[in-house]
């Protein structure tokens, strides 16, 4: 047996494979390993009911804040219309399973693909917009698909919305909260894998360049529209497919949730976690998910005091605070995000105890 | 043929309302490139500030209105200095952030003192003002804002071409360390133009709560139907943001008129998608060089 790997106390990095590694050492691995068997083996039957529905929930939101992050955080193309791909993964996922009769394992790859090809529809602009006018257009996105979402009744049938019917694989049916967190993690770990992964490769590489400086990426050769289209692509995959779990999740979908507040909430999570970490997608999406669960929890219990009540307190104002304060907190104290946080606080650790 | 025309009129009307609102934001982005999410939240403070100062405090108007502008010309001044100027040099999606985490600061805190209800000015607006012509009606707010708007586009007309703080400003906007090296006080031009930016917008505010009422939800989406406007007509042009809400406005009017209501509010953003696909800087935006 090999020399177990520890963190050495500088950088001695001598061959390009040993920076693009992605454990740095064997304890790294080894902890993600226990972790993933604790996340499987004990998580689901030590939580209750409404805890799995979170962990659901910030599972699907994870999906598609990695994704949101390909294209923000490492092609550099800021989108407005992320809400937007996630309902059309959504809507999706729901025609083909009803109007079709796809089964769950088939619905949820097909919505990712057509999400994709949307997303690259409304990712053309890029051929010739960038920064901010891109921005706009990607705002454009998102208002034409939400208006298409309610008025094409004849697809997605209008206000009434859609009802899903269960999920069985080879059979077997996946109709209980618990049961839907193997199928929720299993999704988030296969993505998570494939775009840190993707990261290392040439397209990653590809994509970074064009986020640091478009003209200096198309002078190396990189064909640049074509990379955008590929990192729109691959970004509203995520979004479809999350978009897709969270509809086989939810049986009953209608246009509502898929706004511009949807949007702007995945863009907060890829900035809260850190923008251009695949790891601090996941962080980003667990603290918005848990905020919203948290202010809910906060609004059922000021409900209840009956003085606050008499006088008419409103709680939804308070969730606007809440969310805009934790933005701007962030951006103002920790631009990095939530990863940069866990990185300081494991390098406090690396040489523990003998830290001098 | 009335019909038409009664269109064109309002479409002009609220075009004009449009390019006001799209000012205050063009202000900002023309000195510090910063595209202000917040902006519509600005619009319903100014509104709501001017609603307390005549409805409950009842102050006359002409003392009312100036209050309320310095009110928002205090508040632009202060988020810039709390908010913005740490941001200086960061990357733009942060600033962009930045500015929708302050429209959702904004937008609850509003919501916690007036809630969501609608609210309306009492009138004040002289009757005489209102143009009567054959069959054709505008009430006499359109034709204030038209009158406003025309006199604010020569006041940055001028402002910009003439007073050296203008000046220094599209500096700023054009090259900002060559605007530091020649000893342009950066920041100053910051805080004025968020100070001014939000001064327009709360007038802009004020204009538009006369006309539909004070609500802070539909106050805030106008702020969004900014950004069709502004990129149409330039982020960077004044003009442009009059014409911009022009074509905006009557686009509205007719898809409204001819075709479909609920199109109505879907057609800005098309045409923008088209209109950027052949013209990426907009009508009247300056195009910019990029060098590696």
């Amino acid at each position: 047996m090999r020399k177990l790997h520890f963190h050495p106390c500088g950088n001695f990095n001598e061959r390009y494979e040993q920076e693009l590694t992605i454990f740095e050492t064997d304890f790294g691995r080894t902890s993600l390993a226990a972790g993933l068997v604790i996340l499987f083996a004990v998580v689901p039957y030590a939580s209750g009911p409404y805890l799995l529905y979170v962990l659901n929930i910030a599972a699907i939101t994870a999906i598609a804040a990695i994704g949101l992050n390909i294209l923000i955080g490492f092609t550099g193309q800021l989108s407005l219309g992320h809400g937007a791909f996630f309902g059309v993964g959504a809507y999706a996922a729901a025609i083909l399973s009803t109007e079709v009769g796809f089964p769950f394992l088939l619905a949820v790859p097909s919505a990712g693909l057509i999400t994709a090809m949307v997303g690259t529809l409304f990712g053309l602009p890029s051929w010739r917009l960038k920064g901010l006018y891109l921005t706009i257009a990607t705002l454009a996105g998102q208002f034409i698909i939400e208006y298409l979402l309610v008025h094409w009744e004849g697809l997605t049938k209008g206000t009434m919305g859609i009802v899903l019917p269960g999920i069985s694989i080879f059979g077997v049916a996946f109709d209980t909260d618990r049961s839907f967190f193997y199928i929720a993690y299993t999704c988030l770990i296969i993505m998570t894998l494939v775009a840190v992964n993707l990261m290392r490769t040439s397209y990653g590489r590809a994509f970074i360049a064009i986020r640091d400086n478009d003209r200096a990426a198309e002078g190396m050769g990189i064909p640049i529209l074509s990379y955008k289209l590929l990192s729109f692509a691959i970004s509203s995959f995520y979004a479809g497919v999350a978009g897709a779990l969270w509809a086989y999740y939810m049986i009953s979908i209608t246009a509502e949730p898929f706004n511009l507040g949807l949007s702007v909430e995945y863009i907060a999570m890829v900035i809260i976690g850190g923008l251009g970490s695949i790891a601090g997608s996941i962080y980003g999406a667990l603290f918005i998910v848990g905020l919203n669960e948290g202010l809910r929890w906060l609004t059922g219990i000021l409900m209840s005091v009956d003085m606050l009540s008499a006088v008419g307190f409103s709680m939804a104002p308070l969730r606007e605070i809440a969310f805009g304060a934790a933005i701007v907190l962030f951006i103002l104290l920790e631009p990095r995000g939530l990863a940069e946080v866990w990185r300081i606080i494991r390098s406090n650790f690396r040489l523990w105890p003998f830290s001098y | 043929m009335e019909f038409f025309i009664q269109l064109l009129v309002n479409g002009i009307s609220i075009g004009f309302l449009y390019g006001l609102a799209a000012m205050g934001f063009v202000m900002i982005f023309k000195s510090s490139s910063v595209l202000n999410f917040a902006h519509g939240e600005l619009m319903a403070l100014g509104a709501f500030v001017f609603l307390v100062l005549i409805g409950w405090a009842e102050l006359p108007i002409y003392v009312a209105f100036p209050l309320a502008l310095a009110g928002s010309f205090i508040l632009g001044f202060v988020v810039e200095r709390l908010f913005l100027r740490p941001l200086i040099g960061e990357p733009l999606i942060y600033v962009i952030m930045l500015t929708v985490g302050l429209a959702s600061i904004f937008k609850g805190i509003m919501l916690f003192i007036w809630g969501g209800n609608l609210y309306t000015f009492p009138d004040f607006l002289p009757a005489g003002l209102a143009i009567h012509w054959g069959s054709i009606n505008i009430p006499p707010v359109y034709v204030v804002s038209v009158i406003i708007g025309l006199i604010f586009l020569m006041l940055f007309g001028l402002f910009f071409k003439y007073s050296s703080q203008g000046i220094y400003m599209r500096s700023v906007a054009d090259n900002q360390p060559a605007a530091l090296s020649l000893g342009v006080h950066v920041r100053k031009v910051f805080a004025l133009s968020w100070a001014i930016a939000a001064l327009v917008a709360g007038m802009s505010g004020i204009v538009l709560g006369t006309i539909n009422g004070i609500n802070v939800h539909d106050l805030s989406s106008i702020g969004l139907k900014v950004f069709p406007v502004v990129i149409l007509g330039g982020l960077d042009s004044i003009g442009g943001a009059v014409i911009g809400g022009i074509i905006i406005g009557l686009l509205e009017t007719f898809t409204g008129g001819y075709l479909s209501t609920s199109l109505r509010d879907v057609v800005p953003y098309i045409a923008l998608v088209f209109i950027l696909m052949v013209k990426p800087y907009g009508l009247f935006g300056l195009v910019e060089i990029e060098r590696v």
